[in-house]
């Protein structure tokens, strides 16, 4: 382990301390920061030339950024275990064995949710819930009771919205009832994806998860297709809409900034050539690295019952190559080029975009990553949500909001033309204005057109909803009033949210 | 040539027929109901000129005797149809059936099928067998806006391209009818109960101006056709609330019915057996 500075230790010491008395964090809240802090202090990765004048900069100018992960990865950043398996075989760990009724099924889960790490110290995914839950819906009424604690109770104690259920893509008893229960508890946690394939979900499902969301902003529509294409029927959604395999995860998620990395170019062609070739080669051998030191050195795999149990294998891992602010990238490009257009609006804007992309796959597809098992040694292309310190970077390759295009059809053509990128998640939001359409087969209509033209991911809420999504995250805009009045509230996300309110205008999206 | 004078095309809507539809709205209409909220496809255009000189951005300007209209220089502030004395709009352009479906397609696979609207469809009747049939072709489903003055029994060439009519019954008495559009409702009545028995009627519209008419009446006199054909629970009834947005000046000042007023109209509805009602 590399030394550090005296100066540097007091910085973290009066950090801490802080910390400790802050009034508006929780005491889970303190306990989480408190180990962010202390972890900041480690030096054990071997990190490659030219990472740190693109990573420690402020946020106006970051251009390599890894999300908080910390100095020394100790566990994936997002585990997805298989509880599958685990409903079928218990667990010895947690000395459970197989559930036999619906109220030791819920009872076994809410355990294992206790016991799986992830970079918020909450699960961010809880399972296939109504595959899970359905082979014990035996009196509905019951079943709806069990289910209705069963959110509560992740809601209150998983206090973080990165927190991913799934249901379909096929209607089941237990997937109506979690829809149901979801529409009336309006919490925002877990957030929730229906998986959706117009040949395989029911119309009557389908508009019954339009209507669950219209009233509590979840679930968002997954284009099952598209991701059981390239990820196999054995796919997830995590966290905000991150398509992983089941058994698996990502090691970790480093994201480029390209709408900083765009300021550092002198021509289109240079950033093409030199600009982002070189922060693309420097920001991989950073994640190799962390994925190094995590597989080999900490311990996880050979240690933690997830993995020494079979919830978890190597062989479902891969990481992901995240990006943040391809309009502003491509607005600045074509800026300093003197060329007309904006990201979004124009032609000659959206292709740039598109050509950026076609670098980003290619070098991702050139370079092999050796543990990332799941992904045939490969990274997953990511368009990440942004979080509340960023500065002028709409997230992924959002439209920014202020700009969206007058009509619809062209902001999901628009979609379809970068959704095809990123099979580990990328996804739009749409508010919508229920007083004037009252006709859920609308939107329907509109996310089938919209998966069959390659629109991978979709989020629709009601423009006055108390739950909305921010970015890929559900918050109470209720409770952000609490924080805002300098209230302690439960969920770490609200304060998020709050920051993203501020900083990148999410009340103010163009309502459909 | 087979055109018709169109006064816009909206890609994406969900108020004009099952799931999302294109509109495609015709100029012109046999009717001049009071309460219209879109007076500007009443009229055809006499190229008067009137309109440029209320333009404020050039967007309109007279060449050879005739208005042009500039799309790129519109805001969209509308006061071109707001001063036209004939009730209409410069806006509207002359279309073939295949130049108005060439739009549509654009916006496939989003959309289920096409509702003609305008003024009144029917008004262009060759044109619409023909621009019905391509949706067809394309399978589209294709439902009418009508205000029900064209003898649809008549023409089974048309009827046979129609999934569906949505057919506005202004007013059952034909005394009110009168004073509400200035026309007749016999044709009105027959087509409710003849496009009934053939399931083709898709819906049913009222809009609601109770200073105007015995609205309770004209829905329950509607809703008991239904009823005595059999077809209660299979027809919309859509409930209008009157609202002054885009209506003409000297008929502004109807009240506009509150919610208490409207849910009776849903009651009258129901206590006649229909099921999907809707109010907006």
């Amino acid at each position: 382990m590399r030394d550090i500075s005296m100066e540097r230790v007091n910085a973290t010491r009066e950090d801490m301390l802080n910390t400790i008395k802050d009034r508006t964090l929780t005491h889970e809240q303190k306990v989480a920061t408190l180990a962010k802090q202390a972890d900041s202090l480690l030096e054990v990765l071997d990190l490659p030339e030219g990472l740190d004048e693109r990573l420690n900069l402020d946020p106006a100018d970051k251009i390599i950024c890894d999300l908080n992960e910390g100095h020394a990865p100790m566990r994936p950043r997002y585990i997805i275990p298989d509880y599958e398996k685990f409903m079928k075989n218990g667990s010895k760990f947690l000395q459970l064995d197989p559930p036999t009724d619906i109220w030791e099924a819920v009872n076994s889960l809410l355990i294992f949710y206790k016991n799986v790490p992830s970079v918020t110290n909450y699960p961010v995914y809880i399972g296939n819930l109504d595959q899970l839950f359905e082979p014990f819906i035996k009196d509905e009424e019951e079943a709806k009771k069990a289910i209705r604690l069963f959110l509560t109770h992740v809601d209150r104690t998983i206090l973080d919205s990165f927190c991913h259920a799934n249901i379909g893509p096929k209607a089941t008893k237990a997937g109506k009832i979690i829809l149901e229960v979801e529409a009336e508890l309006q919490n925002a946690v877990p957030n929730l994806t229906i998986k959706y394939d117009q040949d395989l979900t029911s119309d009557e499902f389908a508009l019954l998860a339009i209507d669950t969301a219209l009233k509590t902003a979840k679930p968002s529509f997954a284009n099952h297709k598209m991701f059981k294409e390239e990820l196999t029927d054995n796919y997830v959604i995590a966290s905000c809409y991150n398509g992983l395999k089941l058994g698996g995860g990502s090691y970790t998620l480093v994201r480029v900034l390209l709408g900083n990395l765009a300021k550092k170019a002198t021509s289109i062609e240079h950033f093409k050539k030199e600009v982002l070739p070189e922060t693309l080669e420097i920001m991989a051998a950073y994640m190799d690295e962390r994925i190094r030191f995590m597989v080999e050195e900490s311990g996880f795999f050979e240690s933690n019952f997830l993995a020494k149990e079979g919830f978890i294998s190597k062989e479902n891992f891969t990481a992901m190559f995240g990006m943040v602010g391809m309009a502003e990238c491509v607005n600045t490009l074509l800026e300093k080029e003197g060329i007309e257009g904006r990201y979004g609006h124009s032609e000659v804007a959206d292709d740039l975009g598109v050509s950026i992309m076609d670098i980003m796959d290619e070098f991702n597809r050139n370079h092999v990553s050796p543990y990332c098992y799941g992904a045939d040694g490969h990274f997953l292309l990511h368009a990440q949500v942004g979080i509340d310190l960023d500065v002028n970077s709409s997230p992924g390759c959002r439209i920014p909001i202020g700009e969206e295009p007058e009509e619809l059809i062209d902001h999901l053509a628009h979609c379809a033309k970068f959704h095809k990128y990123f099979p580990s998640g990328i996804g739009d939001i749409f508010p919508i204005d229920t007083t004037v359409h009252k006709n859920m087969e609308y939107l329907l209509d509109i996310i089938k057109g919209s998966f069959e033209n390659k629109v991978r991911y979709i989020s629709v809420y009601e423009k006055d909803s108390d739950v909305i999504r921010v970015t890929g995250y559900l918050v109470k805009k209720s409770e952000m009033e609490k924080l805002k009045n300098g209230e302690n509230v439960l969920q770490d996300t609200t304060a998020l949210g709050l920051g993203s309110a501020r900083n990148s205008h999410i009340l103010e999206r163009k309502v459909r | 040539m087979n055109t018709a004078i169109v006064n816009k095309i909206i890609r994406f809507s969900s108020v004009d027929g099952p799931g999302n539809r294109t509109v495609v709205f015709l100029q012109g209409c046999n009717f001049n109901c009071r309460y219209c909220h879109n007076p500007e496809t009443i009229g055809a255009c006499k190229n008067c000129g009137t309109c440029v000189s209320y333009c404020k951005t050039g967007a309109l300007t007279m060449v050879e005797g005739k208005v042009l209209y500039n799309p790129e220089r519109c805001v969209n502030c509308d006061s071109c149809f707001h001063h036209c004395p004939h009730g209409s709009s410069p806006k509207t352009r002359s279309m073939t059936p295949e130049e108005v479906f060439a739009e549509v397609k654009k916006n496939i696979p989003f959309i289920r099928g096409i509702t003609v609207s305008g003024g009144e469809c029917t008004l262009w009747r060759d044109f619409l067998v023909e621009l019905l049939r391509l949706a067809r072709q394309t399978n589209l489903s294709t439902m009418l806006d009508s205000n029900g003055t064209y003898d649809f029994i008549e023409d089974p060439e048309l009827l046979d391209v129609v999934d569906g009519v949505m057919l506005d019954v202004k007013a059952f008495d034909g005394v009110e009818h009168t004073k509400i559009t200035g026309k007749q409702n016999d044709l009105v009545l027959k087509n409710l109960r003849e496009l009934a028995k053939r399931d083709k009627l898709f819906e049913v519209r009222t809009v609601a101006v109770p200073e105007l008419f015995d609205v309770a009446q004209t829905v329950k006199q509607t809703s008991k056709i239904l009823q005595e054909l059999g077809k209660a629970g299979q027809v919309r009834y859509k409930l209008i609330r009157f609202r002054p947005i885009g209506v003409r000046e000297q008929y502004q000042n109807y009240q506009a019915p509150d919610d208490t007023f409207m849910e009776q109209l849903q009651t009258v509805a129901r206590g006649h057996g229909i099921t999907d009602i809707v109010i907006i």
